[in-house]
């Protein structure tokens, strides 16, 4: 019975700090795909004034950049994006427009290659209608589309600035819907091939920034720092305002504390639960203590030893928490692999949600998910122990004999 | 000793002209019933200097046509203004779209002149109370220097200042300012030459004091004033 107490605590507490890690570490990953990558290649000018997403300083000869960030960082994947805002118009038979909305824009590849498309996890949010197949296509968000009165096959022209300041007009055929599940992005959201953003704001062969993503690994912060670090060392020259810079994910504004906080609030919340847990199983060994109270008088009255059974109560419930996290850890690494590898799919519930979350709920096992369960699972099982002991050494030889009578 | 000082400082202060009567021979200048130009804007920016060349039509102030000619590009664009409304025409997009509200503090062309800059539509003695406050030498001709201050809430500036030649009557600087006394924008006219029987700048930089860099400036390579233009010009049917 202790040993399964024990093992039903442990294997809560592995399989939440794997749950825990999993769903921050998904979180910065979804983050780093959508809009910060795990390091981010800008202009100096681009970099100072990032969320006004001023492409009049964007990056030019961007082929070129990548080709050359391929060269150096053969184990980082570069994509080139283009950020913009503007204003999305339809016009009616007349051509006199009929509705607007302020929309923000992004230009991705989506042309060619699916791997924008599977980085973002943007099929879980296509809402209706399809990706763009040729140029002049663009996806709007749900939202936008319904406030628009807007039809799949519609004609939109985007009003925006280029490059040089100047007025931008561009027309566009809504082919698709995507609905996001953040209310910032949904109120107005416009994405498009990035070569047709590239003719409208007049930005060829030049991009807003290029995202960097570790190949196959999640975000490694350290890491990302150094790689920043020695890229602007070579690269970036302050008094240029069109000389390059690169940002890790953790430098970009509002992801450092977000990245500080997932790297410490996940051990606070198992803290609690450890914690939590802890006193569960503390509480069990002093009940197992006290349960025992009476073979403790007999002891002794025949004569054993109170330290000698001391030792023997804590060695048992060692002995106990020792089996009992082998077990518990055993059973919540199962738990934690299975979801890990199948994850929960929540595309269905999150079909109207209200919050960007990734579409499937995975755990992740590190080398913290081993040892974890040995904290409640063996320290807190021989605290409990211990403490229930002491009532050995309070125990009067007088008044064994009485006890047994009673 | 202090009565006389202040004699002597009153009877120069009258010296100076009227404010109104200063603006009103501007006006005599700059002012046509109807003008035809054609026009070279250089936009410099932080990535190069790009050329426009452009032909308009206007009829004082409230009706101008304006199509661009090059570069490629821009080529067929078209704006016209029509008392307090703004259209533009995209071939690209083959469509008329209208400016307003916050769109018209966007830049024309990318230059430093925003569309509500062209969109002043009364003449300056409406909207402003003109008083000259001094003379300096701008460009080694000697000006009046006359402060406007704004009597009415609709406009685009609160204040400005304005360097005008005291022989020929043409503005040679101005300066625009908001409510709180921030100097936005700065125009330098030069080239000014006589155009049928008054004289008129030919060239001007238009400079947005908040952006970094040298300005745009407009060139007029060609300019007929008080010709007769067709009506039709105007119309929303000639965008297309």
């Amino acid at each position: 019975m202790p040993i399964i107490v024990v093992s039903l605590g442990v294997m809560i507490t592995v399989f939440l700090q794997a749950y825990m890690n999993g769903i921050f570490n998904d979180s910065i990953e979804t983050t780093a795909k959508f809009s910060s990558g795990h390091v981010k290649v800008m202009t100096e000018a681009y970099k100072e004034n990032q969320s006004q997403m001023p492409n009049d300083y964007a990056v030019m000869n961007i082929k070129s950049v990548i080709n050359k960030l391929n060269k150096t960082y053969p184990d980082m994947t570069w994509t080139d994006r283009i950020q913009f805002g503007g204003l999305l118009d339809a016009p009616d038979s007349m051509g006199v427009t009929r509705s607007q909305g302020n929309v923000l824009g992004m230009g991705i590849h989506l042309l060619g290659n699916n791997d924008e498309i599977n980085r973002m996890d943007l099929k879980s949010k296509l809402f209706a209608g399809r990706f763009p197949q040729k140029p002049g296509e663009i996806m709007v968000t749900n939202e936008l589309f319904k406030k628009m009165n807007l039809k799949l096959g519609d004609r939109v022209t985007l009003i925006s600035n280029t490059m040089y300041g100047d007025m931008a007009m561009y027309n566009f055929v809504v082919c698709g819907t995507i609905h996001f599940g953040t209310q910032v992005l949904d109120k107005g959201m416009v994405v498009a091939d990035i070569e047709d953003i590239r003719v409208a704001l007049n930005m060829e062969d030049a991009a807003g920034e290029v995202l960097g993503f570790f190949t196959g690994e999640t975000y490694d912060n350290s890491r990302a720092k150094e790689l920043a670090a020695g890229f602007n060392q070579e690269n970036t020259n302050k008094s240029d305002q069109f000389s390059l810079a690169m940002l890790p994910m953790s430098g970009i504004s509002g992801m450092d504390f977000m990245i500080a906080y997932s790297e410490n609030a996940q051990y606070i919340i198992i803290f609690i639960f450890v914690f939590a847990m802890s006193i569960v199983l503390w509480n069990a060994g002093l009940v197992g203590g006290l349960r025992r109270y009476g073979e403790f008088g007999l002891r002794l009255a025949i004569g054993e030893n109170k330290h000698e059974i001391y030792r023997s109560l804590v060695g048992e419930a060692l002995l106990v928490g020792l089996i009992g996290s082998f077990i518990g850890i055993a059973l919540g690494l199962v738990f934690s692999w299975l979801m890990q590898h199948y994850g929960i799919d929540a595309r269905s519930m999150m079909k109207n949600s209200n919050m960007m979350l990734p579409s499937v709920f995975r755990s992740q096992i590190n080398t913290t998910t081993y040892f974890i369960g040995f904290i409640p699972g063996v320290l807190s099982t021989v605290i409990g122990a211990s403490l229930a002991g002491i009532g050995v050494y309070k125990r009067q030889t007088a008044n064994l004999f009485k006890e047994l009578e009673g | 000793m202090l009565l006389m000082s202040c004699i002597a400082l009153a009877s120069f202060a009258q010296n100076y002209p009227s404010g109104k009567s200063i603006l009103d021979k501007v006006d005599n200048n700059m002012s046509a019933k109807s003008r035809v130009l054609t026009a070279r804007m250089e936009i410099n920016s932080a990535r190069g200097t790009r050329t426009m060349e452009s032909k308009s039509w206007g009829m004082g102030t409230e009706k101008s046509f304006t199509e661009y000619l090059a570069p490629a590009r821009e080529k067929g664009t078209k704006m016209l203004k029509l008392d307090n409304q703004l259209w533009i025409y995209s071939p690209t997009t083959d469509r008329v779209i209208q400016i307003s509200g916050h769109m018209l503090r966007q830049s024309v062309m990318g230059s430093d002149m925003s569309y509500e800059d062209m969109m002043t539509d009364r003449p300056l003695l409406e909207q402003y109370k003109a008083e000259v406050t001094g003379e300096e030498t701008v460009d080694g001709r000697k000006c009046w220097v006359v402060n406007l201050t704004a009597i009415i809430a609709d406009v685009n500036y609160a204040s400005q200042k304005m360097w005008v030649d005291e022989e020929r009557y043409v503005p040679l600087k101005v300066e625009l300012f908001a409510k709180g006394g921030k100097l936005l924008k700065r125009i330098t006219f030069s080239d000014v030459q006589r155009i049928q029987n008054r004289w008129y700048p030919k060239s001007f930089v238009y400079k947005d004091m908040l952006k970094d860099g040298k300005g745009t400036k407009m060139i007029i390579e060609e300019i007929q004033m008080d010709v007769a233009i067709p009506a039709s010009v105007f119309n929303k049917g000639n965008l297309k």
